[in-house]
Parts: structure tokens; C-alpha cells; sequence
């Protein structure tokens, strides 16, 4: 209505103008008048440029509320949330600092990309649930204005688990659990899984369990870039540099048993510009570790882990990098498009990848094998020594195959439980975890992001309850563990 | 000076006018060749500057979100009272589509989006058949429908916010589905198609026209390889000469694209 009154008029107003000038005199410079008045207004609306006597701006801002470590998807969803759920526009200043801004040996992007519901635990069972319905309206979520909408190239092919006969029973409950959260996976016998799957050789297979929805693989640059485009809109700071150091505060207290105790507070985190010398003291209130793979250098950065050991001042953070190989490989007889994620009985798993017979698949090292995570470097007789035998006797058209390229990534492994850490340390009062997901952080991202971002503002978790994810189980020694690790 | 500043003016306009939008502007917002037109206009010029535009253009943004999820509610009073195939069937003419009970006549809304309760007396009868072509229907939407374990044909032809994840929500009916038309939706993608593959029962699926597919006839191969029992309408050497008036008349005639 405000249009049809305004137009009319508008229009009148104009091109009345453009007569009288027209009338007016043609020796006018017109094209010199509206530079003018462009440069008038120009200088009259907020925004405009001002050269300062040093150039700051590839620094990050001196004060920050909230700083995170760590740009990956678990970072930039923890950033998310804390401007979602922050009460008013604006309220909290949050930096994320990235140490390489092309992710070229991120656990995010180097992931095969894999949701799924099919855990043992129903804490990660219900993280998967919230992240699925966050990737499922990710344009409700994360859609920008006037950018186009986020394609996450989703396939619903779900995953399937074979279980040996060995295996049978823990599968059989852990359905069970899955069902109770709410998670469609249905039981399959050999003989079922032989009618829906033909290609499959179901020697060795005592149940199958198939996640019908809300399961499959995605694109995990699109996330990433989607959460960044988002997160920038919302004002959220970035910065490409290195965390160095962290300057605290400590105080001696004694805890009941008159044992003494130093509690931290960090006030400055320094870091350190890219390929320079150069540094900026950030202050802070809150840290978030959100560094993955590299989370136990950060967390030793603030003297976690420095004291006697057996002491909680002496338990270190358990993550570290481990190198996991993706190979593809081409097959022309290979199963067809309604080829789900396998995770056969001995560990390895495939999926389809495009519509060309190729397939993408791997297997998780043994303690003893455990490849040096120095580089990043392939392991190609990996493949033929330990990944392709099963999975050829798993589907016997991959008995003729031939590997087309390869690459590794790393996995922000939790040595002592294989789960993730979420939450505050103990004695570094105001340093939050938000890692050590092994390998499945990335699907889980969303939903962590909201709960260390509830964490943050209102103090409990609200949605998903995480305490038994604390830092606190290292020191108590109480394993969380999870059965569904690949 | 006077021309482009009433233009820009004009493209103003979509913000304002929220009543006739919604369905429409998601989908235009997914085609192929919807966003590419790079023209800044005053309210984009105005957004960068003022921090208030720019929270209005959002509000206005979640607005229209907002709108296709209320739509897409579930009717849990209307279930408890005349159960599934009642608040199914209600659901879809109240959405603007046409439903069949089963040996019953087809019942579909007036022009003005009114029907008549009369089906209400149909809470024993199974339904047989829906048609949502070209209805606002999205994954929750798809909850009202999944209890309808008889549905035979289901029509989703271009809707504009059936996607892949709804094709693997799909999978209860999968037992008594037998025609399944997905023609013109612009969200489905061959990634959603393969999940088809718990409907053994389907004897005819038609796949035509979905932009967002990638291949779409080695796609209708490997369908047509997944459910060898079913009649695939796809992509075809034809196509082309077939569908380009049949595509005008729609764009001119169709309320959803005017």
C-alpha cells in the first residue's frame, strides 16, 4: 500500500526534475553534478571508509567476550549458537580464530561425511537426532539474506551394520536404545538382508540393523561454508592466526579434604598473526577449545595437565591426532544406487560416491598399527593388506577393483573413551571444551555448538543433557564408552 | 536520473507484500537460473547501511519460513478425534489438494480454496489416493500423511519443498504405494531418488522434469535397474519437444508461479 502511494508521486517528483533540467540549460556538467551529490551522500550515510595512521585491520580487536579456538564446523557452530540464543542483537563480542584459513588439514573438510543415528549411547544417539533436523532445515538455520540458500547435498541412503554372531546381542540392544530416542532403524536377518541387497554375501552375518531416515552423507564444505556465511552475518569475528599463549590469573584454595588446589581464570589470549612475528593480546572472558585434533596442545597452552600426576591438576586433555585413510575406488560391477554406508563385521565400510560405480570406503587401524600422524601422507598397501580382503569377501563384485585416488585426515581422537569432551575444565574455570569426537564430530557439530553455547549463557545444558561428556570423567576415570566407533 | 531510481523502487515491492508470496519465492529461490540476477536494489543498498533494514529484511525472511511451517503443522486434535485418514485427508484439501477415499468420488477444494466437511462420515474408509500437486507441503507436512497405510497413488507434483530428506520419510508407505509421481519438483535430486528403493511395490513413477537432477536419464536407468517392476517416466530423447508449450501454458495458467 506504502508503494502504490509512494510511486505515483515519486515518479512525478523525478521526472518533473528531469524536465526543468532539461529546460534549464544544457551547458550543465550532469555527469559531474551527480558524482557530486553521490559523494555527498556518500559522505552523509554510516559506513564510510576512514584511513587510520597504522593499519589494524588484519588484527583481532582487542577485547573479545568470547574467544574460540578453532574455525572448523565445531568452532563456527559453537559461534553460531552463542549469537542465536545471546539475549539481545549484538550482546557478545565473539572472535573464532583459525589457523589456516584454506582447511587444508581439517578434520571437517578431510571427513567422509557420514550421519547417523546408529550409536550406543543415547547421548550421541539424541546429538545425531538434533543435528539431523538442524542439516534437514539448514535454510531455516543458516540462509542469509539476498545469498543463495545453502545445498548440502544430502543422501538419505542410511547406514548398515553387520553384526557377527559374537555381535548379535549388543546390536540387538543397542536398537533398542536407538528406537527408544526415537531414531527409525529397523533389524534385519541374513535372509532379509540377501533379498533387499542382493550383493551382499551374508557369511558371517548373524543381524543387520538399516537406519531408515535421517541417515546417509553429505557435503561437508558446504556446512562449513555455510555455518561461516552465516556466523559473518551475524558479526561474528574472524581471525587467521595461531593461539601462543595464554595469560592467567591463579588462585590457591583448598578443597575439603585440605588438599591444596590452584584454580586458573584466563585473561589475555595472545595470538599470533600468520607467517609473522607479529601478535595481539585478545581479552577475553571465555575460551572455547574447539582446536580438534590439536585441542591437547591448546589445553597444555593453559597448563592443563602440568602437575603431579594422578592429581586433576595433572590430567591431561586425551586427544590427539590420528591418521585415517579415505581411498576410492572404481568398480563396474559394484552394487547399484541404493547402495547404503556398509560397516561390515571387521570394521571396514564403504559407500557409494556419485553415479559412475565408484565407491569410497575405508577401515579404522588397530591400536598396534596406528599410522604416524606427522603428515598426511597415504598408505596404499593399507588397502590391499587390510581393507580390501573383507570387504571382497563382503561383496564379492569388489573382488575386481581398481583404486582411483586416496587421501588421509585426521581424527580428533579420544584415546580414553573414544567420545567426545564438552564443557568446563575443572581448575581452568573458564576454559570450555568442545572436542575429541573421534570421527564422528562433524555430524554431531550442531547440536554441541548449542549445547557449549547453553553452557556459556545460561549457565546448564537445556536441550541434550552432556554432563556425562565432562572433562571431569578422566580424573574419576569413569569411561563413557561407545560401541559404534568406525 | 529519473528512470532507474523508480525501478529500483519496483523491486521493493516482494518485501512488502507478503500475502501472495511464500510458496512461490522458495522455490524460485532453488531453480536453476532463480538467484543469478546480480542487480543490487535500494532495499540490498539500504540493508548494508542501516542495521535496522537489514533486521526487518530478516524478520520478513523468517516470516515466510514461518508461514509454510504453520501450514504444515500437524492437526493432533482433529487425529485424536476422527483419526488418521480424516486429518489426512483434511490436511490436503486444506493445503489445496484433492484426496480419494477409497470407492468413493474424488473431493477436491473450490477455486477459493472452500470444501465442504462432508467427508467427515469416511473415518472407517481408507484413503486411496492423494494429489498435493502443487501444494506447500514439506517434511512435517508429510507426517499427516504417513498413517494413511493404504494409499495407493500419491501425486507431489511440483511442490516446491519436497526434497530428498521427504523421500526418505517417505518409507512407511512404502508397502502400498504403488504410483508415485515426483514430475517438477524442484528440490528433488537424484540423492533423494535413491532411497525409492524400499518401494518394491510401485508400478508406476514418474521423474520428469526435476531440474535439480543431475543425469536424468542415466538416472532413470539406474531407477528403472533399482525397482525392475515399476514403469519409470522420465527423461526421455522427446522430452524436450514435448515439454516447452506445455511449460509455457503452466507458467502462465499455474497460480503458484504467477
Amino acid at each position: 500500500m506504502l508503494r502504490r502511494a509512494l510511486q505515483p508521486s515519486m515518479c512525478r517528483c523525478l521526472s518533473t526534475r528531469g524536465l526543468s533540467a532539461r529546460r534549464g540549460g544544457s551547458t550543465l556538467d550532469w555527469g559531474g553534478k551527480v558524482s557530486e551529490i553521490k559523494k555527498k551522500i556518500r559522505s552523509a550515510l554510516p559506513g564510510g571508509s576512514w584511513d587510520a595512521p597504522y593499519d589494524t585491520s588484519h588484527l583481532p580487536p582487542e577485547h573479545a567476550d568470547v574467544v574460540i579456538v578453532g574455525g572448523g564446523v565445531i568452532g563456527l557452530s559453537v559461534a553460531y549458537w552463542l549469537k542465536r540464543l545471546e539475549g539481545r542483537r549484538g550482546a557478545i563480542q565473539v572472535l573464532v580464530v583459525e589457523r589456516d584459513h584454506t582447511y587444508s588439514q581439517a578434520s571437517t573438510v578431510l571427513s567422509v561425511g557420514g550421519i547417523r543415528q546408529q550409536f550406543s549411547l543415547p547421548e550421541n544417539i539424541q546429538l545425531s537426532l538434533f543435528s539431523a533436523g538442524f542439516l534437514r532445515n539448514i535454510n531455516d538455520y543458516l540462509a542469509v539474506v539476498d545469498d543463495p540458500p545453502v545445498d548440502l547435498q544430502f543422501n538419505p541412503s542410511g547406514y548398515l551394520l553387520l553384526a557377527s554372531e559374537k555381535g548379535a546381542a549388543v546390536m540387538e540392544s543397542n536398537v533398542k536404545v536407538q528406537r527408544q530416542e526415537g531414531a527409525k532403524v529397523c533389524l534385519m536377518s541374513p535372509e532379509q538382508l540377501r533379498n533387499k541387497f542382493p550383493w551382499i554375501n551374508t557369511e558371517g552375518v548373524a543381524l543387520a540393523s538399516y537406519g531408515m531416515e535421517d541417515e546417509g552423507w553429505f557435503d561437508p564444505w558446504s556446512l562449513l561454508q555455510g555455518l561461516r556465511r552465516k556466523v559473518q552475518s551475524m558479526g561474528v569475528l574472524f581471525c587467521q592466526g595461531e593461539v601462543t599463549r595464554f595469560v592467567s590469573s591463579s588462585n590457591r584454595m583448598e578443597d575439603a579434604s585440605g588438599e591444596e588446589v590452584t584454580l586458573k581464570r584466563i585473561h589475555e589470549v595472545h595470538v599470533k598473526m600468520d607467517h609473522s612475528l607479529e601478535y595481539q593480546p585478545v581479552e577475553c572472558a571465555i575460551v572455547i577449545n574447539a582446536a580438534g585434533a590439536w585441542s591437547g596442545q591448546i589445553a597444555e597452552l593453559a597448563g592443563i595437565g602440568k602437575g603431579p600426576p594422578g592429581t586433576l591438576q595433572g590430567t591431561r586433555l586425551p586427544v590427539e591426532p590420528r591418521k585415517r585413510y579415505v581411498y576410492i575406488w572404481h568398480c563396474p560391477q559394484g552394487p547399484g544406487l541404493e547402495t547404503p554406508l556398509v560397516a561390515d563385521t571387521s570394521g571396514a565400510y564403504f559407500r557409494r560416491e556419485g553415479l559412475g560405480n565408484n565407491y569410497l570406503g575405508s577401515r579404522s587401524p588397530t591400536e598396534e598399527e596406528e599410522p604416524d600422524p606427522g603428515n598426511l601422507e597415504v598408505d596404499h598397501d593399507f588397502f590391499q593388506e587390510k581393507v580390501w580382503p573383507p570387504l571382497a569377501q563382503r561383496v564379492p563384485a569388489f573382488e575386481t577393483l581398481k583404486v582411483r585416488s586416496a587421501w588421509a585426515g585426521y581424527y580428533d581422537y579420544n584415546t580414553f573413551d573414544q567420545n567426545g569432551v564438552v564443557g568446563p575444565h575443572p581448575l581452568v574455570l573458564n576454559m570450555y571444551f568442545a572436542t575429541g569426537f573421534s570421527g564422528h564430530g562433524l555430524q554431531q557439530a550442531p547440536a554441541v555448538g548449542r549445547a557449549v553455547a547453553e553452557l556459556v549463557l545460561k549457565g546448564s545444558f537445556q536441550t541434550i543433557n552432556l554432563s556425562p561428556f565432562s572433562f571431569s570423567r578422566f580424573y574419576l576415570g569413569e569411561k563413557v564408552q561407545e560401541a559404534n566407533i568406525y | 536520473l529519473s528512470s532507474p531510481l523508480p525501478q529500483s523502487l519496483c523491486l521493493v515491492v516482494p518485501v512488502w507484500n507478503s500475502s501472495t508470496r511464500g510458496v512461490h519465492d522458495l522455490s524460485r529461490m532453488v531453480g536453476p537460473k532463480g538467484n543469478q540476477r546480480k542487480r543490487r536494489t535500494l532495499v540490498q543498498f539500504l540493508g548494508d547501511h542501516f542495521y535496522d533494514v537489514q533486521a526487518l529484511r530478516e524478520y520478513f525472511f523468517r516470516k515466510q519460513a514461518l508461514k509454510v511451517q504453520l501450514e504444515n503443522r500437524s492437526f493432533l486434535s482433529i487425529k485424536n478425534q476422527y483419526g488418521p485418514y480424516i486429518t489426512g485427508a483434511f490436511f490436503i484439501l486444506k493445503q489445496g489438494g484433492a484426496v480419494k477415499f477409497q470407492g468413493e468420488e474424488w473431493i477436491r477444494p473450490s477455486g477459493r480454496g472452500h470444501f465442504s466437511l462432508d467427508f467427515l462420515k469416511f473415518q472407517a474408509v481408507p484413503v486411496e489416493a492423494v494429489d498435493a500437486s502443487g501444494c506447500a507441503l514439506n517434511y512435517n507436512g508429510l507426517d499427516n500423511l504417513l498413517p494413511l497405510k493404504e494409499l495407493q497413488s500419491l501425486w507431489l507434483q511440483r511442490c516446491p519443498h519436497v526434497d530428498d530428506w521427504c523421500l526418505s520419510h517417505l518409507h512407511p508407505l512404502a508397502d502400498s504405494l504403488q504410483e508415485l509421481s515426483l514430475a517438477g519438483c524442484p528440490r528433488i535430486s537424484e540423492r533423494g531418488l535413491a532411497c525409492l528403493h524400499h518401494f518394491q511395490n510401485l508400478r508406476r513413477l514418474d521423474i520428469s522434469d526435476l531440474p535439480a537432477v543431475s543425469n536424468p536419464s542415466l538416472i532413470q536407468i539406474l531407477v528403472e535397474e533399482m525397482l525392475p517392476n515399476c514403469k519409470v517416466l522420465g527423461a526421455n530423447w522427446a522430452q524436450g519437444l514435448k515439454l516447452a508449450p506445455e511449460e509455457q501454458a503452466r507458467d502462465a495458467a499455474g497460480p503458484v508461479s504467477a
